[in-house]
């Protein structure tokens, strides 16, 4: 019953589409892979954490439609980037792009990184390396090494 | 010494982040790239005459105006209505409305319902006016000196608080 059951469902279940691209494709497949690849890397303004490419909002749909359009008419996906950056600001990019205000965004890691490996140089200074060997127990090692495994006690 | 540093890194991110919460920054808002900018060219169809044009060219009026872009779908957009009304009716202040991406016989039934605060109206059918202005979502109103430069946006609801607070002083600076 139980297997008749779970057949019947997956006869009649219909695969989820999750694709917000719903828009009529570009004719050409090139320009209309340029106009996907760049859509991925620009935020929908009313989700935010989403591409306009994976994105239902409205606003997302008409920025896909005006991407579109502006490939359309031949612009390179970096005159795309730009004419949006200039309606609404750096946001928009998902990336954001490396300029002197970012600096420090971007540094930050190798920042922090250099930071870690400055303190752990200096403790292992504090603490410092480990004793030498004396004379005594350098001899021992050498006669170790040579294959001399008799114990001193003679056992 | 060495003992304290990270109580006090960790008493340095309290304050910061205690700062952050506090302050009535919204994450949803982003900051308009075009205040300090002339406004965006745009000429749209009236919304209750659709012969009519309207242009950037109506902005420069020679004194501070706003642009209001709303919708009759906008839940925010109807509570501050009564307040773009007071602005217009007691302030005297002109106002052009702009219809974001609304049906034009619910906008101008919108206006009918709530009064129409607006010195001009004019319908942006397909959103890309909004997009030139950067509008992200409505109600966004903007404040335009006498020679047409955008001095400031307002995000969400013009409501009480922020009358005085924010859109006044922006139309005083703009004069």
């Amino acid at each position: 019953m139980r297997a008749l059951v779970l057949v019947l469902l997956m006869l009649f279940a219909t695969p989820a589409f999750a694709v917000a691209v719903d828009e009529q494709p570009l004719a050409d497949p090139a320009q209309e892979q340029m106009a996907r690849d760049l859509m991925k890397e620009i935020r929908c303004l009313q989700c935010q954490n989403q591409s306009i490419e994976d994105s239902n909002a409205d606003l997302a749909k008409d920025l896909r439609i005006l991407v579109r359009e502006r490939i359309q008419m031949g612009d390179s996906p970096d005159n795309v980037r730009a004419y949006l950056v200039d309606r609404y600001g750096d946001w928009i990019m998902l990336e954001p792009p490396v300029k002197p205000s970012t600096w420090f965004l971007w540094g930050s890691p190798f920042l922090f990184l250099a930071l870690v490996l400055l303190a752990v140089s200096r403790r292992k200074a504090a603490i410092g390396g480990p004793t030498p060997l004396s004379d005594d127990e350098k001899a021992r090692l050498d006669a170790i090494l040579a294959g001399d495994t008799r114990r001193e006690d003679g056992q | 010494m060495q003992r304290f540093l990270p109580l006090v890194v960790v008493l340095a991110l309290v304050v910061l982040f205690l700062a952050m919460m506090l302050s009535d920054r919204n994450p949803k808002e982003i900051k308009s790239v075009i205040v300090g900018r002339e406004a965006p060219a745009f000429s749209l169809p009236g919304l209750k005459d659709a012969t009519a044009t309207i242009t950037d060219a109506d902005l420069k009026s020679g004194q501070p105006i706003l642009v209001n872009f709303f919708a009759s779908w906008c839940v925010p957009c109807r509570a501050e209505h009564e307040h773009l009304m007071e602005l217009a009716r007691e302030r005297h202040i002109p106002i052009i409305g702009i219809a974001y991406k609304d049906d034009p016989e619910k906008a101008r039934a919108f206006l009918e319902e709530l009064g129409d605060p607006y010195m001009v109206t004019a319908n942006d059918a397909d959103g890309r006016t909004g997009i030139d202005w950067g509008v992200s979502g409505v109600p966004e109103t903007f404040v335009i000196d006498g020679k047409g430069i955008v001095r400031y946006r307002h995000w969400g609801p013009v409501v009480d608080g922020n009358i005085e607070a924010k859109v006044m002083p922006a139309i005083e600076g703009a004069r």
